[in-house]
């Protein structure tokens, strides 16, 4: 009978409640009706993702405050005009790489490399192989690989070409090729 | 005497009246003149679309040529409306379709629209001429490619900043060939890619083409060549305004620029390089709208830009401009009546560029003519706020954003009533204000004593008790819309001004504490209004009668509660209380 159905608070059912997040945390509605004093919203709800998180917890609170629906006041819209360039300049670009020969591909993030000579020393690191001196006659001499990308045309282009901060934002992927393929790239031909 | 003037002669007279507030007083009047009037009345506004019905409106006004609707709740812009909640178009359209077959305008707001209303729309609507769909969503480019298809005395298209489904940019290509009437194009809310040949040929042959804001796609090295087939250009949206610098794709521009003696507003200016903001500078001279909104550039090139400008009068911009930009702002654009700042960076815990009230107060300072002011920054001050209703008593429009919720004073640690109070005091004529930071009943008693034009209050996070809510409610004569969430008000204040809430469009209340009980209450005392319980967690008599609904929308209408409802939704009704109770 509805008469009987206690109320929330009684059974304290919020106790048992499966939720996502950290344990202690609250939900961030401001449901109070206390006028909240800085201490509380400010410090109090940050302070407390910040020690669960240092606690080593895997489930690490967000680096930003934790957000309330619809606050600020933005329309999405708008949002995903401006901000989807922002947070590509926070998560990195990531390209795969490919290995002519190798089993499975590997994923590389540009932003984090200063140069070429930096990727090129990861590259070898990842794929236990020398590439070689660039010259921009004949390519990559002194190793049977040479890297090359694919840029957003679709185009296999040779690495080293273009400046730098270019070929970050032009380069889709990149692919390590071997032998006599690699060598026919480079020719003055 | 009621009957001193034949009627045409009132018709005549009554055609003049192009206020709907002016054709309503003279409806009024009498019987005669409300017959009169409304048999000649062309232009309707509908602010709420569930105040009235499609019937209704036909009935009382049987030779409409232009329509403008308005469905959701404002607050739904921040997803605070669950998807699903209504203002669906297609019963209006298939009502009107049948009634009002010379229809020539369709201007909606919030609405969801179908493609198949859209095609309804290009079919039956022989002179249909302007279609402006702002912030609305559901439909599709098919829907689009219906509308440029069939309506070949289409003047005016305009997608402001509507959610569409983009499934390809070929809806373009459907306008025919022999199709020139075309004087405003706003696609700038799409993604795809159009046929840029066909976009050309478009522009050509349509010599009144006024408006043209295209879409991020299109690549800043084409706009010249469009720039050059519409020298009469007024209104100018670019795509991506970035390449690789070459001096080809400058001077191309420059000239092309150059050729539009016309042009007063800018816009788009997605990803931003900044070397190529130079080739506009000829004809900033004359531009008086910017809409810097998407452009990430920095604040000494906005700078170099807007000094370009000394005719300015609305500019929207991010918050890159900084307080320096904004004191250059100040001095170069006296002009100056609108000016909107965004966050760039609205979710970060620090700030990451240097705009702080300041900047807000230099304006206020330097720029007589600013009415209209939306402002997101991270800190505030009283002093700061008094300062800026000091400065600007003409101030119209007012809606302040600080990031953090409840943020006091941050010179202070006070709250923000004093401040905001200032505003409401010296800033008379203002109609819609946009409360934040740290607030408590103070601020609704200075509201509710001074604020005797506002039209349209929000507020978020703010107050103490329902004492806050009773000075707006029976203060504020104005007030016709009133949007709340995440407040400490209640019952006692709602029930106690209930009479008031027939007097306004709506009222929006979200995590508050009003209860289910006084909902039932509210909509059993008021037949006149639908008062609506928002509830995702299921139907609201499954909890106790003293739990605060999550979501309450009440409105005025004359329409009976919506039939279209979805199951979040309850009309609290006479009805339904006598069940239910």
């Amino acid at each position: 009978m509805e008469g009987v159905m206690s109320h929330e608070s009684d059974l304290n059912l919020k106790a048992t409640e499966l939720r996502l997040g950290l344990p202690g945390t609250e939900e961030s509605t401001a449901k109070n009706n206390k006028r909240a004093s800085p201490e509380l919203v400010d410090d109090g709800q940050l302070f407390k993702l910040e020690s669960d998180a240092k606690a080593g917890d895997r489930e690490t609170a967000p680096a930003s405050k934790a957000q309330i629906v619809g606050w600020p006041p933005l329309r999405s819209y708008w949002k995903n005009n401006v901000q989807s360039k922002k947070t590509e300049a926070e998560t990195g670009n990531y390209v795969k790489v490919s290995m002519d020969g190798a089993p499975y591909l590997r994923k590389i993030d540009l932003k984090i490399y200063m140069g070429y000579s930096e990727l090129f020393k990861a590259l070898e690191n990842m794929f236990q192989l020398t590439i070689g001196e660039y010259s921009e006659r004949e390519g990559y001499k002194g190793s049977d690989y040479a890297p090359a990308y694919e840029d957003k045309d679709g185009d296999l282009m040779l690495v080293g070409d273009v400046p730098w901060e270019m070929f970050m934002s032009s380069c889709k992927r990149l692919r390590i090729m071997k032998g006599s393929e690699a060598t026919g790239l480079g020719c003055g031909a | 005497m009621a009957y001193s003037f034949p009627e045409e002669v009132l018709e005549y007279v009554f055609a003049f009246l192009s206020s709907d507030k002016d054709r309503n007083a003279v409806s009024l009047v009498c019987k005669s003149w409300y017959e009169i009037e409304r048999w000649c009345r062309r232009r309707i506004f509908i602010g709420n679309c569930y105040a009235v019905s499609p019937q209704i409106v036909i009935r009382r006004f049987p030779e409409v040529s232009a329509v403008k609707i308005k469905g959701k709740p404002h607050f739904a812009d921040f997803n605070l409306v669950p998807e699903g909640w209504g203002a669906y178009l297609y019963p209006w359209i298939s009502a009107m379709a049948r009634s009002y077959p010379w229809l020539e305008e369709i201007k909606l707001k919030r609405m969801v629209v179908t493609d198949e209303s859209l095609e309804l729309i290009s079919k039956s609507f022989k002179n249909f001429k302007v279609l402006v769909l702002s912030s609305c969503e559901g439909f599709t480019t098919d829907g689009l490619a219906s509308i440029a298809a069939n309506c070949r005395n289409l003047r005016e298209l305009d997608l402001k900043e509507s959610e569409v489904e983009d499934l390809s940019g070929h809806w373009l290509s459907h306008f025919p060939d022999n199709f020139t009437s075309l004087v405003s194009l706003n696609m700038s809310c799409l993604g795809s890619e159009v046929s840029f040949s066909a976009l050309e040929r478009l522009v050509s042959r349509c010599p009144n083409l006024k408006t043209l804001r295209l879409n991020r796609a299109v690549p800043i090295e084409k706009l010249p060549s469009l720039l050059r087939r519409a020298p009469q250009l007024v209104e100018f949206g670019t795509g991506a305004y970035s390449a690789e610098i070459r001096t080809d794709i400058f001077s191309n521009l420059v000239e092309a620029f150059s050729g539009c003696k016309h042009l007063k507003s800018l816009s788009g200016f997605w990803d931003v390089v900044p070397a190529y903001l130079p080739a506009m500078y000829n004809v900033c001279s004359r531009i008086t709208s910017l809409n810097l909104s998407y452009a990430t550039v920095q604040s000494p090139d906005l700078v170099e830009l807007i000094s370009q400008c000394p005719n300015l009068k609305c500019l929207w911009v991010l918050d890159y401009i900084e307080d320096a930009g904004l004191k250059a702002l100040s001095s170069y654009c006296k002009d100056l009546q609108e000016l909107r700042v965004f966050p760039s960076d609205p979710y970060g815990a620090e700030p990451n560029v240097s705009l702080t009230e300041q900047g807000l107060v230099t304006v206020s300072a330097g720029c007589p003519k600013l009415q209209s002011v939306l402002y997101f920054c991270r800190q505030m001050s009283n002093a700061a706020l008094i300062a800026i209703a000091r400065n600007r008593p003409n101030l119209i429009r007012f809606r302040l954003c600080i990031i953090e919720p409840q943020a006091p004073d941050y010179l202070t640690l006070e709250p923000l009533d004093t401040g905001f109070g200032a505003i409401v005091e010296h800033c008379k004529q203002l109609r819609r204000l946009s409360l934040s930071g740290l607030l408590t009943d103070r601020v609704f008693e200075y509201i509710g004593t001074h604020a005797k034009k506002l039209e349209m209050l929000s507020i978020a996070f703010a107050g103490d008790s329902d004492l806050g809510l009773h000075y707006v409610l029976s203060g504020c004569e104005s007030l016709r819309k009133l949007e709340i969430r995440d407040c400490p008000f209640g019952d006692k204040a709602l029930l106690a001004n209930a009479a008031k809430l027939e007097t306004m469009r709506s009222l929006w209340m979200s995590s508050c504490s009003v209860s289910y009980g006084a909902c039932k209450l509210l909509g059993q005392k008021m037949p006149r209004l639908n008062v609506e319980v928002i509830d995702e967690r299921g139907p609201p008599d499954s909890r106790p009668e003293t739990c605060p609904v999550e979501k309450l929308y009440v409105y005025r209408t004359v329409a009976g509660p919506r039939v279209d409802k979805p199951d979040f939704v309850w009309t609290m009704d006479e009805d339904a209380a006598l069940r239910l109770s």
